[in-house]
């Protein structure tokens, strides 16, 4: 892990832009401030252009021969295909709206972080080879030739944008960062510019099932081991399945979920509230991944992930399918999946086995968001509940970036934390649901050597989330975005140590009663429930 | 891009363009700038308008990718206001109600916030961001677009005869304060202001400064230039109206002549102003005009998840099946007691 100043250092941030003009500074990359590239090995499996051992801090990428020919090629195909991209390039009037709605941008001060300006980047090359403006005028029609400085200067600022769609929420023209985002790291990819994390997770996930690269037997003993968990601290023993054939239902949950604290609880809290339903439903390990980091490289990498959810309902024969907490998982499955690997038409419209209710918002992807699920069970009664047992949890809730801002999942999280837990207060206004902050790593950015970017990146969040803690005590952060819950210990042991970070089915699963359950003393990360003395369960 | 560059030389660019009429009006052109000019410039406009529009429309929308910015819709009893509907649109309707808001009242800029990060002891990082809300943006682009708007409709009674009713009232409340005479129109001066709020803002404001091109300004200037003529003429150096009522008219219906009367040099250099504006119109940021109506993120209902939403394009690239994963992992699989496809042959 990379050397970062402390945070008191940090935080001194200056504003002021630089005195020469931005098309004459150039990034200096350093220790900490961007994503080692991607090794060979992970582009050959994935028979992606260009693989090569390289290094972001040396001279010489080892760019292909001919890589602004295929660079700029890349690039007319996206304007071709892509609407958005075109439109996005023609309509910026540089109002400055979003300037200082990006956390990267109010994290570090670096001007080029303005979602403005990091589109500038792009658009200073589209216009000198795409417009008769820019193609006659030159600078003075903000077009500038692509060169290799060019081209690293697009790499360092395209791997600070998170994807997170703030700025299209202020934008006059709903212009999209993201958008120019998803399609500048595919012009970057196009010449075999891709960074190592994302890269290492999508070739994992791609044979072996999921980011972490745990192949089936694997996964299937982590959730075995879970279950184990459980029945220790709960003395309840799930029963989950695994590519069983004929289940009503397919369970997919984040990777994150499964391979390491504090996502494992959520995991604990699914296997508990499914064992407490008795659901007919399986776990795969082929469609074993929720999240998608395909989608960080390109639309097409991230079909190609994708497409293992629809091809494996299928292939067990279930219902529909049932998705776990998780962020750009839900962007992906509510705005792309249909579309990409649909229609679905093998597969039923959703309906609940409990409860009858048929989710109508569903019928033709077929996939149902676990909180929509939860939701409807509590809103029914089917679940029984003790919040108290919650009561050491102060909560507040952060809205995490994809499911706010591309699909509008606000409410339903809410209304389960207010049947699982007593104590909730919300982070101010401007921080919370279209307003909310990225949690600083996301699309692909949870790196160790990032830790520096992300810090800055995450200090919005961080410092709301310092605001709620100072003012209500508020002592634990819920989410529901598997990379919330892998980066925000880090981010929230830097700015917030107090916190811990939870999901909100760990919370449904502390709540649940359990006919004839055992008496509970510890919540599934087996500290003691409010009220409990320590004695008392080390007697047990 | 530099400031100097940035600010001046569009600046230099508006005033040789104010020179260029003058000269050749004087020189006595008066069908080049009156009748040549005005016709090639709103031929440029249209022609650019719908390159460029024809461009946006034909290229595919391969992905339904609204920003929502409120509750979707969901489980039948979860609540969800008007706003919720409105900003998170399920069907056209809402989109049409989204895109009103949007074009008509600027609804996302509505929304602007500034933040501050404000030594703060009380926290042990010692610093704490402060988001104010900030409509100054708004009010002076919601201004310059209407009053633009209006000084644009009354215009009509140059082109008009007779002259249309709704042109006469909207004059007859742009002159509601009758201060001066000729009747002041209020839009003509509003429109300055706004207009100059939003050329200091670029200038003065650190970040904006460091991210405005040429081409920013040029627009500013231009409009200023047309503006500030059009005051003048209007005000101090009269021209003769029935004059230019005549010329308008000839271009209008197509049957151009120069009046006999000699109108003011002041009233071709606005016309000129205008013309330049017209044929930059299609090629510059302005064209954000017809592009708002264009954006996907605003102008498409949120329901993937029960329409179906088609890519053109779309195209099968190489995947990876269940069976070539299991013959990878096949053994470990069956150890594990995974059911499998294909069993292992003892």
């Amino acid at each position: 892990m990379s050397e970062i100043p402390k945070s008191e250092e940090l935080i001194k941030i200056g504003y002021r832009p630089p005195e020469r003009p931005w098309m004459d500074t150039k990034p200096e990359f350093r220790e900490g401030n961007f994503c080692n590239a991607a090794s060979a090995k992970w582009l050959e499996q994935l028979d992606y252009p260009y693989p090569r051992d390289w290094s972001v801090t040396d001279e010489d990428w080892k760019l292909p021969e001919n890589w602004k020919e295929i660079f700029l090629k890349a690039m007319e195909d996206r304007l071709n295909r892509y609407r958005s991209f075109r439109l996005f390039m023609d309509i910026c009037v540089r109002c400055g709206a979003c300037a200082d709605k990006c956390q990267f941008y109010i994290g570090s001060g670096d001007p080029k972080n303005m979602p403005v300006l990091r589109a500038e980047l792009l658009r200073s090359i589209y216009r000198r080879y795409f417009t008769l403006s820019g193609r006659l005028f030159g600078r003075l029609a903000g077009a500038r030739e692509l060169t290799e400085d060019v081209l690293k200067e697009l790499f360092y600022y395209l791997y600070q944008c998170s994807e997170c769609r703030r700025c299209s929420v202020f934008c006059p023209y709903g212009i999209d960062m993201a958008e120019v985002t998803i399609l500048g790291r595919e012009l970057l990819s196009s010449i075999g510019i891709n960074i190592e994390w994302v890269m290492a997770s999508v070739g994992s996930c791609y044979r072996a099932g999921n980011h972490i690269g745990a192949p089936p037997h694997a996964y299937w003993d982590m959730i075995q081991f879970f279950c184990d968990e459980c029945e220790e601290t709960t003395g309840i023993r799930p029963h989950p399945t695994f590519n069983r054939k004929g289940a009503e239902i397919l369970f997919i949950a984040p990777s994150g979920d499964y391979f390491a604290d504090p996502g494992t609880y959520t995991f604990m809290g699914y296997l508990l509230l499914f064992e407490y339903l008795g659901l007919d439903y399986t776990i795969s390990g082929y469609a074993a991944e929720g999240g998608n980091f395909g989608y960080f490289v390109s639309h097409e990498m991230g079909k190609r992930l994708n497409y293992k959810m629809y091809a494996e309902a299928k292939r067990l024969g279930v219902k529909w399918l049932l998705g776990g907490e998780c962020g750009h998982m839900w962007r992906v499955l509510n705005q792309y999946m249909d579309t990409w690997n649909g229609p679905a038409d093998f597969l039923e419209e959703p309906v609940s086995p409990v409860t009858g209710t048929k989710f109508e918002n569903a019928t033709s992807h077929k996939m149902v968001h676990v909180c929509e699920f939860t939701a409807d069970l509590i809103k029914h009664g089917k679940l029984k509940l003790d919040k108290s047992r919650n009561d050491h949890i102060n909560l507040t809730y952060h809205d995490s970036c994809n499911p706010s801002r591309a699909m509008g999942i606000l409410e339903e999280p809410r209304y389960i934390i207010r049947n699982v837990c007593n104590n909730f207060y919300e982070m101010p206004e401007n921080t919370i649901r279209e307003k909310t902050f990225c949690c600083g790593s996301g699309s692909g950015f949870n790196a160790d050597e990032y830790m520096e970017v992300r810090m800055r990146g995450g200090l919005p969040r961080a410092n709301a989330v310092r605001y709620v803690h100072e003012k209500y005590g508020v002592n634990h952060l819920g989410c529901i975005c598997a990379i919330d819950r892998a980066v925000f210990p880090a981010l929230m042991e830097y700015w917030v140590p107090e916190m811990d970070i939870i999901g909100i089915h760990e919370m449904v699963g502390n709540a649940l009663i359990f006919p004839g359950e055992k008496e509970r003393k510890t919540d599934l990360r087996e500290r003691p429930f409010k009220g409990v003395k320590p004695e008392e369960i080390e007697e047990e | 891009m530099n400031f100097n560059l940035a600010f001046y030389f569009p600046l230099f660019v508006v005033i040789v363009l104010i020179f260029i009429p003058l000269v050749g009006v004087g020189a006595g052109l008066q069908v080049v700038f009156g009748i040549v000019i005005p016709y090639l410039a709103i031929l440029a406009f249209f022609a650019g308008m719908i390159y460029r529009i024809l461009k946006w429309a034909r290229s595919p929308v391969p992905y339904r990718i609204p920003t929502t910015c409120g509750q979707n819709r969901s489980l039948p009893w979860i609540k969800r206001s008007l706003r919720d509907r409105l900003e998170n649109p399920e069907n056209t309707i809402y989109v049409i109600g989204r895109m009103a808001l949007e074009v008509l009242f600027f609804r996302s800029l509505f929304r602007n916030s500034r933040v501050e990060l404000r030594p703060w002891r009380e926290y042990p990082e010692g610093g704490r961001l402060i988001y104010w809300s900030d409509k100054w943006l708004w009010l002076g682009a919601i201004v310059f677009h209407y009053s633009f708007l209006i000084v644009l409709v009354r215009h009509l009674r140059f082109f008009t005869e007779p002259v249309l009713s709704f042109v006469h009232l909207l004059e007859s409340v742009d002159t509601f304060f009758q201060i001066y005479v000729p009747a002041v129109y209020m839009s003509g001066i509003v429109l300055l202001v706004p207009l100059t709020y939003l050329l200091l803002r670029r200038v003065f404001n650190q970040q904006l400064r460091y991210i405005s091109l040429a081409s920013d300004y040029f627009p500013l200037f231009l409009i200023l230039g047309i503006g500030i003529s059009g005051v003048l003429m209007r005000y101090f150096f009269r021209v003769d109206i029935i004059a230019v009522k005549e010329l308008a008219m000839g271009l209008a219906t197509l049957h151009p002549k120069l009046p006999e009367q000699e109108i003011g040099l002041i009233f071709y250099v606005h016309l000129f102003l205008v013309s330049t504006l017209l044929a930059c119109f299609p090629f510059s940021k302005l064209v954000h005009m017809a592009g708002v109506f264009f954006s996907m993120t605003r102008n498409m209902a949120s329901n993937n998840r029960w329409v179906r939403h088609i890519n053109p394009w779309e195209y099968t690239p190489r995947l990876f099946s269940y069976m070539e994963q299991e013959d990878l992992f096949r053994k470990q699989m069956k150890k594990a007691g995974i059911p499998l496809e294909k069993d292992i042959e003892e």
